[in-house]
């Protein structure tokens, strides 16, 4: 077993290059659809929070997203989008569509009545009331969301490298491809190791997000 | 009469899906610079009422006439910003400091940051906070009570002549509320504001009030006048029964401190002889002289008991506590001030805090007795009108 762990890091230290250059894609990857999905996602939440059909609508159509298995939607989407990352980030976005969507929702239903109330008695049009008011005390919820869908999106990511996504899910896949060759299973570690280690930076990103932008009064 | 500020014509709203209509054809004249209160049993459609007239619920006939201009049909944001309204769950922004939250309306009106630093400033002071130290806080760090006056600061930031009030004061202690319903008072007899406040309590009303609409299910008016005329003369058993029961004790709400004459007593300075303030004593027909500091300030009572047990001490550290009121304050204040204190004599200061006088038990009630006085002779002469119509038979009920 000590002979493994030396084994391994041997790997890392000679794969190290190859591995930061996955491990940034992964993570742009993950960015690009989590950013999609929070503009999208904040607008159907907003649109709909205060309509109960359609709010059951959306939610109902992004839980079922969400319960698609991932190597099937991608299969799906080799036939509409081709193989590659548009397909892969595609995907993605559905996946991360409902925990934004659904804490919006939540985020903007547990603002007091009474706060927005005094908005408009004030004079604040609808929209001034959501931008100023309501969102960013919805804002905290809001960041939640992004930060569990960071987490799916990045596991999910790894798997689209079976349609030729880009991202540590490569070297996952190629190890698994080849198990019985020397360093398979360095491949996987690396792949999987590099997940995590993504996982716990985005992590500190949100830590480090919300405090700087969730005002000192509702904190 | 003055004029009127705000006209409701015909006013009514009906929900949909409820078969009685919440507020039925209502019509109420306003007069500027007053205080309307509109009071009545919950349910009654005083909050709708109140919610109608800055259209934040918007009416299903009937017009509203502000400044002689008819408002149903404007632009119902531009109408709020000229209109200050305070809920009882006051509805701070707790993400916004108090600053921001005072300059909501002056932003909206696209003020230059200077003059609305200028404003905020001058707001926080006008409800007896300091502007530096609350200036950058947020509601969650303030008392209930404090948070209730950045309510009201922030009604007031574009200093409109309308205010619309829910209750105002209805979430906070009974002795935080009487401290804030006077400050409030205070501030009104300067800026003279033209206020339609909403209340459930008929002591409230009395005391807040220059005219009171007592009103009945489907917010029509019961009766339409001033506090005094509503106490002495119930329009109806349905106001009779609102009013309830101690009317009398009530009217003490409506005479204030400065409506009576203020007694003497004699007083000496806290840093007196005390042999000297004994002679003062001595020659005085009392029992006890006031204390006052260097400011006029009355620090405490001190009886020939406390003189001679003075030592080199100041005579302000060993007498008893006074009670204390301001003009503002009504003689219901004033006797509860007294029965607290469990003295017969409340001692009266001025703005700055220093001695204006006194009021005894006496003057109180001799006031009492004055009220009933009128108010039998006018329950008398009530009868006598209802005996009168009774023998003409055209008038069956």
């Amino acid at each position: 077993m000590p002979g493994r762990v030396v084994n391994f890091l041997d790997y890392l230290s000679t794969r190290w290059d190859n591995l930061l250059e996955l491990a940034i894609e992964h993570a742009a990857v993950t960015v690009v659809a989590v950013l999609v999905a929070t503009v999208v996602g904040v607008a159907l939440g907003t649109a709909t929070y205060n309509r109960p059909r359609s709010r059951q609508l959306v939610i109902a159509t992004t839980s079922v997203f969400l319960t698609i298995p991932s190597l099937a939607l991608f299969g799906l989407f080799i036939n509409v989008f081709g193989i590659g990352t548009t397909s892969v980030v595609i995907a993605l976005v559905m996946y991360s569509l409902l925990p934004i969507v659904a804490n919006t929702v939540v985020g903007l239903r547990e603002v007091d009545p009474a706060v927005v109330e005094s908005a408009q008695g004030m004079g604040m049009s609808r929209g001034e009331c959501l931008l100023r008011i309501e969102l960013p005390l919805a804002w905290p919820v809001i960041l939640t969301g992004m930060r569990v869908s960071t987490l799916i999106t990045l596991g999910i990511t790894a798997i689209g490298a079976y349609i030729q996504g880009p991202g540590l899910g490569n070297d996952i896949f190629a190890g698994v491809s080849r198990l019985s060759s020397p360093n398979a299973l360095n491949l996987v570690l690396g792949g999987t190791l590099g997940v995590v280690v993504l996982a716990v930076l985005f992590d500190l990103f949100y830590v480090l997000l919300n405090s700087l932008t969730t005002s000192r009064g509702i904190r | 009469m003055t004029r009127t500020k705000i006209r409701l014509e015909h006013l009514t709203k009906r929900f949909p899906g409820q078969r009685a209509p919440a507020v039925d054809g209502l019509s109420l004249e306003i007069p500027e610079g007053e205080i309307v209160i509109l009071v009545g049993p919950s349910g009654c459609g005083k909050t709708t009422t109140m919610k109608l007239i800055n259209r934040l619920i918007e009416p299903t006939s009937g017009r509203i006439v502000l400044d002689d201009e008819d408002v149903t049909r404007v632009d119902p944001d531009r109408l709020r910003r000229r209109i200050g309204y305070v809920i009882q769950q006051i509805g701070l922004f707790p993400h916004q400091t108090i600053a921001q939250n005072i300059a909501t309306v002056p932003r909206l009106l696209k003020w230059d940051r200077a003059r609305i630093a200028k404003r905020v400033d001058e707001l926080i002071e006008t409800v007896g906070m300091d502007p530096a130290t609350y200036r950058d806080r947020y509601p969650k760090q303030l008392s209930g009570g404090q948070r209730q006056r950045i309510g009201v600061a922030r009604a007031m930031s574009a200093d409109p002549d309308v205010m619309l009030m829910d209750e105002p004061f209805g979430a906070i202690d009974p002795i935080t509320r009487d401290r804030l319903q006077n400050e409030f008072l205070r501030i009104q007899s300067e800026l003279k504001k033209t206020i339609v406040f909403v209340t459930h309590d008929i002591d409230e009303a009395i005391k807040m009030g220059d005219r009171i609409a007592v009103l009945r299910d489907g917010s029509h008016v019961a009766q339409y006048d001033t506090p005094e005329r509503i106490l002495v003369d119930p329009a109806d058993d349905f106001v009779a029964d609102f009013i309830g029961r101690g009317a009398s004790l009530k009217r003490l709400s409506l005479s204030r401190v400065r409506d009576i004459e203020l007694g003497e007593w004699p007083t000496t300075a806290e840093d007196a002889d005390p042999a000297e303030a004994r002679r003062t004593l001595l020659a005085s027909d009392k029992g006890c002289l006031l204390v006052l500091d260097e400011g006029r300030r009355p620090r405490s009572w001190v009886s020939s008991d406390h003189l001679a047990g003075a030592g080199g001490r100041r005579l302000s550290e060993v007498g008893l506590p006074i009670a204390v009121v301001t003009p503002h304050a009504t003689l219901s204040d004033t006797l509860n001030e007294m029965l607290t204190a469990r003295y017969s004599t409340a001692v009266v200061v001025d703005e700055s805090g220093a001695y204006a006088g006194v009021v005894e038990i006496d003057t109180i009630n001799e006031a009492i007795r004055g009220m009933r006085m009128r108010e039998r002779s006018a329950a008398r002469d009530r009868l006598e009108a209802e005996s009168g119509t009774a023998e003409r038979p055209d008038r069956a009920p």
